[in-house]
């Protein structure tokens, strides 16, 4: 099913939902574009690529997992624990495809036989992702590289497509097809093929995909190559930013906050590139320089989460951590210094 | 734009001179798109070749100096990074004759976000980038834009004191006249605000901080790397919540431990992906140190800051008369 909005009633639209449940969508603020609970008053901003992806979504930086409440030795009670699962549902407004298919990559490690995160889980059943089809690339973008596309549908409920006056909306999953039938969208007519062609054209300004398919092998045979990883971490600082601007980025730290006789255990997101990700408790760290940790970011990604998840790389080319990296690593770059070097006679 | 070409003819020979004897030299050279510098670890003949000085090689390559302790290496420094570099020798963290500075007389760097704000669309969708004496012609989207530089400028730049680097072994392009520092409006205008609304301020900017440590990990005088209060885990200093008072607590112990130290070369704030004004914090914290202490980081050599001694009496503290 497709739909047409126009720009002003998607507002509208937004508004509205945000009055009844939890609306996470791109608000311009203090120079940049980043996701925010859409209060009243608050704009969308379509203009840019949101800085930080949806991942709060589905895994937010930070919850509290569990309280527990101690009591003084006297009362005869020792202790209380409180589970907080998330509650209420979250639509995603504005999100592009990339950054609405990182959840596809929490998926198989989140939710399998033997371990289910009950935390991700109600979350993204939770979710609702309307997502805006990208109309031309960045420099930085290269989904189509890793098996999606500017108009990807894929994880998304309903997928807006930017069209003269407004957007054309189609419906994805039943969920999407469900808001569609709000009365502020009208009936789509020629609009549809309009945004049909504007999704071939980004598609096509995207050129040719680069081929990942032999990161995973030549990424394990640099492993033991540290001069490599020396020289292609020379410029990272080591820092967080890639990690957490990341859509697919899972990986979590848990501590506990203790207050007096109340203490709270927080979960936070966690970053492969810190020192802290590997230190263990005798001190010893298996991953003690930026380069054993960039090593690892990259072999993650392209080779041991493929190896692990039937070819499906952990990366959803959105381009972010070249983007918003101090340094200017290029993700393409690294991947590619590996393949292309040279086999060993 | 001829007098940079030649300019950096000049600097590739000098280092072309010293490669041999250094581990590597670090420059700048362009990075993932026309608009954008990478920093670049010269190590051959062929790494040299890439080397670019323009507008767009922002970042302050002091801060890559303490991973090579015991090393030897060359550094293609600005007149700030310089002091980045006199800081770090005066408090002892770099050895002099373990770092060549190859320094440049700097007319300023760009401010991406300036840049950002004064393109028709865009930046992410440059094509091509020409740099002009005065101004860059920038195609982005199909459209061209011509953007005066003076506009673009960094704000730190825009009254530099020390344009020119005031340590280097090999000094390239023309001294400029001496200047006068002065805050940027940005910052007077921060200043003049109530509390109540510096409050509500960095409620809401700080609600944007994601804690990802760019800014620190970027800082030239951070030198505690692995060890920092904020992330250490034995003990737990300082709560993982990602909430507006947290957030702000962690910059509230970087710029104090800054306090002397801080050269103002501007990487926290460029390095924020979410783009808070950090600076706010450090030139306001820079602005106490001068008024109290007299004191201004790298500026001179063999000058310590002035919380890492005391004097018994502190020339401008009158403790006597409390």
């Amino acid at each position: 099913m497709e739909r047409f909005i126009t720009q002003d009633n998607l507002q509208r639209f937004a508004a509205g939902l945000a009055e009844k449940k939890n609306v996470l969508a791109p608000v311009a603020s203090g120079g940049t574009t980043t996701f925010r609970r859409l209060r009243p008053g608050m704009q969308l901003d379509f203009s840019r690529m949101a800085v930080i992806s949806p991942k709060d979504a589905t895994f937010p930086r930070n919850e509290t997992l569990l309280t527990v409440q101690h009591y003084p030795e006297e009362s005869g009670k020792r202790m209380e624990l409180q589970e907080h699962l998330p509650e209420g549902e979250m639509v995603v407004i504005g999100c592009r495809p990339c950054g609405t298919r990182g959840k596809l990559v929490f998926d198989p490690v989140y939710e399998t036989q033997a371990i289910k995160d009950p935390y991700y889980i109600r979350r993204r059943d939770g979710a609702t992702f309307i997502t805006l089809a990208c109309a031309r690339p960045e420099t930085t973008c290269f989904c189509h590289s890793v098996g999606s596309g500017p108009a990807d549908e894929e994880g998304s409920d309903i997928l807006l497509t930017a069209v003269e006056g407004g957007f054309v909306a189609k419906a994805v999953t039943e969920k999407g097809e469900q808001l569609l039938g709000d009365s502020l969208f009208e009936d789509a007519g020629a609009k549809a093929e309009e945004a049909a062609a504007s999704n071939a054209s980004a598609r096509k300004l995207m050129g040719e995909a680069h081929d990942f398919s032999s990161a995973a092998e030549k990424l394990l045979k640099r492993f033991d190559d540290m001069d490599f990883w020396q020289t292609q971490s020379d410029k990272c600082i080591s820092c967080g930013a890639c990690t957490y601007m990341c859509p697919t980025c899972y990986c979590f730290n848990i501590t506990d906050d203790e207050a007096g006789l109340v203490s709270r255990r927080l979960r936070t997101w966690d970053n492969c590139m810190s020192h802290t990700f590997t230190l263990e408790g005798s001190g010893h760290n298996p991953r003690s320089t930026k380069a054993h940790r960039l090593k690892n970011r990259m072999g993650h990604k392209f080779s041991y989460y493929p190896d692990l998840h039937g070819g499906q790389i952990a990366c959803c080319g959105c381009g972010r951590c070249i983007k918003q990296c101090p340094a200017g690593v290029d993700i393409r770059q690294v991947v590619m210094a590996a393949q292309e070097y040279p086999d060993e006679r | 734009m001829s007098g940079e070409v030649s300019q950096l003819e000049e600097l590739k020979a000098a280092i072309r001179g010293q490669l041999d004897s250094l581990d590597c030299v670090i420059g700048w050279e362009q990075g993932y798109d026309p608009l954008h510098a990478t920093p670049l670890f010269i190590r051959s003949e062929a790494d040299l070749e890439r080397l670019t000085i323009s507008p767009l090689a922002v970042h302050n390559p002091a801060t890559y100096t303490t991973g090579f302790k015991g090393k030897k290496i060359g550094l293609v420094v600005r007149g700030c990074h310089s002091r980045s570099v006199i800081e770090l020798l005066n408090e002892k963290l770099i050895e002099r004759d373990e770092v060549v500075l190859f320094g440049l007389c700097c007319d300023g760097v760009v401010s991406q976000r300036k840049i950002r704000a004064a393109l028709p669309a865009d930046p992410g969708f440059v094509e091509a980038v020409e740099l002009g004496k005065d101004e860059l012609h920038i195609t982005v989207a199909g459209e061209q834009a011509t953007l005066k530089l003076q506009e673009v400028l960094a704000d730190k730049c825009l009254h530099c004191a020390y344009p020119d680097p005031l340590v280097a072994d090999v000094l390239i392009g023309e001294k400029h006249a001496p200047r006068q520092a002065a805050s940027p409006a940005c910052q007077d205008a921060f200043e003049a605000l109530g509390n109540e609304e510096k409050l509500a301020f960095w409620q809401d900017t700080m609600s944007r901080c994601i804690r990802c440590y760019a800014c620190r990990n970027v800082c030239p005088m951070c030198v505690c790397q692995d060890h920092c209060i904020a992330t250490s885990r034995d003990h737990l200093w300082m709560s993982q919540e990602n909430t507006p008072v947290e957030n702000f607590m962690f910059q509230m112990i970087h710029v104090s431990h800054l306090t002397g130290r801080c050269t103002e070369c501007g990487e926290c704030e460029r390095a924020c992906p979410v783009d808070i004004p950090l600076m706010l914090l450090r030139r306001y914290m820079n602005k106490q140190v001068r008024e109290v202490f007299g004191h201004q980081a790298g500026i001179a050599l063999d000058k310590t800051p002035p919380l890492l001694t005391f004097q018994v009496e502190e020339a401008r503290i009158k403790e006597r008369d409390w």
